[in-house]
């Protein structure tokens, strides 16, 4: 009986098996092959449906970062409400900084991606590699400087976002002591550091900053101790370059103010938030999309701010003073007119050095090479000279 | 004097989630038991903790949901080495990486999200003494909770019958399972406890110390804790001085940066591990008392009845 059952079920069991599949594969076909008679007919002459273009990102970090590889994915996102079915966006997050990035990029170029691209510094190398290996796919990296024939580059001037944060900060702060939580000494960073004490120091001369290096991008307790030390040294608005919220918190426990980085993380810290420096990578991508669509994509350094609209200061929060306010939407302005460049001399370093002659305005070249401390910045860089 | 009061309370609360997960991992080596998943327990417990004080408010109810994860993650640790008997040390970096990659799973509904607003902790009448006030009573009370701890397990391990069982088992597992007790049994308890206590750490570390969640936000404290079981010779009073002294030599390289010493910040970044190396191996240097105070039959399977 009981030998009986089990073959009467293991027989059921196949012909369920057998009519899923059936049923499956069915289902399969209608999906693939939708409309086989209507098309000639009713349409007389049109032009053939291209492909869909496929684009491709790779990032650093997950999408869930709330900071920088967020705002990148988000740019994604808008690629995708621009273009509807004309375009299919492919991701892949957390890719680490070394041979596993060429291993993906190469993955995404031979899966028939059009465009990738590559949102960290450390996809460099890996992704000239890959370039010279496919000439027909064409590739673009941020905020590198390696470029070929199929490979451009892109980055935005966050110095901006951190100059009209400054004059906020300069306004704000009782102490005359501002604080910056640094990730590692290069051109990017310092850029940052300095304009964000230019900025202050155009509406409040008295203004020095501290810097403190975490040596990471990503750290939350170690972003908040040192934001703390800083707080215990008197600074009483900080800003970071780091990639959490974790700043803003600590300013927050201690009732002091600071600024959201590369997303709005006003919700974060209600009081201490005074602006949030944001990125919109979502301008670049469309452009650049609709480039490699329409066949006149060209390898170019790209570098967007606050005038195309990819950087700006956003969620300014009411605390911030009628004077500063007026003073921060003057400046954008100014960007946006394309009139205001941060780096105008005289710029002199800490040391009392100038870098930056009278009513100078720098180019892209000097601001790719900033090592030095503007004036009124405390201490040393770390390993600089 | 303002600036040393600030460092030392600094440090107190850097050196806590340390020494409380540092304590939990005493316990299972002093079993005998290496759990290698630290890191992976406390970041599960970090998102426990995290999620519980979002929708409660109460942070002992986060520190309770911490434990439970942790606890949770380090019993099925213990099942697989001490029943099953899988090599200690992969299994422990399997919870390693499971707890990552799960946290970061679970956890991403909670990226962004902020705790509610809590009064400042300070202890009535000794938060206004000048310098050891700010330095000493201002802190969180789970600080003081982890000092009581430590002198707790100093007790239980030396003083009371059940901790020289412990010790005992994990000396020699065979001889005490052959004087009747159940080997597998303490040695699980010790684990989840280990894990419970790493739990506690995690969720301080989500809910009071950062407080947030995103992914990976221990960032390595469970390996430093694991160091610091082994550099404090399986002390518990050393292990809170270690705790302590790491800490405050991590804040103390960030004040001398504020201050703008002249030391590049990448010799000060590692300063905090050099400095707790050389104390603890200092104090240690007795080779015999290492000997003495290792636990014999460290990271070895047990089998009854072989």
């Amino acid at each position: 009986m009981n030998h009986l059952h089990r073959r009467a079920a293991l027989r059921f069991a196949g012909v369920a098996t057998l009519l899923a599949a059936a049923a499956l594969t069915g289902c399969g076909k209608k999906e693939e092959a939708p409309p086989p008679a209507p098309a000639p007919a009713a349409e007389p002459a049109p032009p053939p449906k291209p492909e869909p273009l496929k684009a491709a990102w790779v990032y650093v970090g997950p999408v869930g970062d709330a900071g920088w590889t967020f705002a990148h994915d988000q740019g994604r996102k808008a690629v995708e409400a621009e273009f509807g079915d004309k375009v299919v966006t492919t991701f892949v997050e957390k890719v680490p900084e070394g041979a596993d990035a060429e291993r993906v990029i190469r993955d995404l170029a031979s899966q028939g991606n059009k465009i990738i691209f590559a949102t960290s510094f450390g996809f460099m190398e890996q992704m000239v590699k890959v370039a010279a290996e496919f000439p027909d796919v064409k590739f673009e990296h941020a905020t590198g400087y390696k470029m070929s024939e199929n490979m451009g580059i892109y980055d935005a001037k966050f110095y901006e976002d951190a100059y009209m944060a400054g004059v906020i900060a300069g306004s704000v702060t009782k102490t005359n002591t501002l604080g910056f939580v640094a990730s590692f000494p290069i051109p990017e960073v310092l850029r940052n550091i300095n304009a964000f004490t230019l900025g202050a120091q155009s509406v409040n001369p008295k203004v020095k900053t501290k810097v403190v290096w975490v040596n990471t991008w990503f750290d939350p307790p170690k972003e908040g101790d040192a934001a703390q030390s800083l707080i215990n040294g008197g600074a009483d608005v900080l800003l970071q370059n780091t990639d959490s919220s974790a700043v803003l918190q600590t300013a927050e426990k201690n009732g002091k103010h600071a600024f959201g980085w590369d997303s709005d993380m006003s919700a974060v810290a209600p009081n201490a938030h005074l602006a949030s420096c944001v990125v919109d990578w979502g301008g670049y991508y469309k452009k650049t999309v609709k480039d490699v669509m329409d066949g006149t994509w060209k390898s170019e350094r790209t570098v967007w701010g606050v005038k195309e609209g990819q950087n700006m200061l956003a969620s300014i929060s009411d605390t911030v003073p009628e004077a500063a306010r007026t003073k921060v939407a003057e400046i954008k302005d100014g960007m946006k007119a394309g009139t205001f460049e941060v780096f105008t001399g005289p710029i002199k370093d800490n040391t009392g050095k100038e870098r930056l002659a009278k009513d100078v305005q720098a180019d892209q070249d000097w601001k790719d090479k900033v090592d030095f401390y503007v004036k009124g910045v405390d201490g040393k860089i770390p390993g600089g000279n | 004097m303002d600036a040393i009061a600030l460092l030392i309370a600094a440090a107190l609360l850097a050196g806590t989630p340390l020494a409380l997960a540092g304590l939990g991992l005493l316990i299972n080596e002093r079993a005998g038991v290496l759990n290698l998943g630290a890191e992976g327990m406390m970041l599960v417990a970090a998102v426990a903790g995290f999620a519980t004080a979002l929708s409660t408010g109460s942070d002992l109810l986060a520190f309770a949901a911490g434990a439970a994860a942790g606890a949770a993650l380090a019993l099925c640790f213990g099942a697989l080495v001490i029943w099953l008997n899988t090599n200690q040390y992969a299994t422990g970096l399997a919870v390693s990486l499971f707890g990552y990659g799960f946290s970061a799973f679970v956890g991403v509904a909670y990226v962004g999200k902020k705790l509610a607003e809590r009064p400042p902790f300070d202890l009535p009448g000794l938060g206004a003494i000048p310098v050891l006030g700010p330095a000493l009573f201002r802190q969180h009370w789970m600080v003081y909770a982890t000092m009581v701890l430590t002198a707790a397990m100093i007790w239980y391990l030396y003083k009371s019958r059940s901790g020289l069982v412990l010790r005992a088992i994990g000396e020699s597992p065979e001889s005490a399972h052959a004087l009747g007790y159940k080997v597998r049994l303490i040695r699980l308890a010790a684990v989840c406890v280990g894990g419970a206590l790493c739990g506690v750490a995690g969720a301080f570390l989500s809910v009071v110390y950062a407080p947030l969640w995103v992914e990976g936000l221990t960032a390595g404290r469970g390996w430093i804790a694991l160091a610091l079981t082994t550099f404090a010779t399986w002390r518990p009073i050393r292990v809170l001085l270690g705790a302590y002294l790491f800490g405050g030599v991590t804040m103390l390289q960030f004040a001398l940066q504020g201050e703008g010493v002249q030391i590049a910040s990448q010799f000060l970044a590692m300063l905090p591990y050099i400095a707790t190396i050389v104390v603890l191996a200092l104090i240690s240097r007795n080779a015999a008392f290492i000997r003495v105070n290792m636990p014999a039959s460290l990271g070895k399977p047990f089998h009854p009845g072989t």
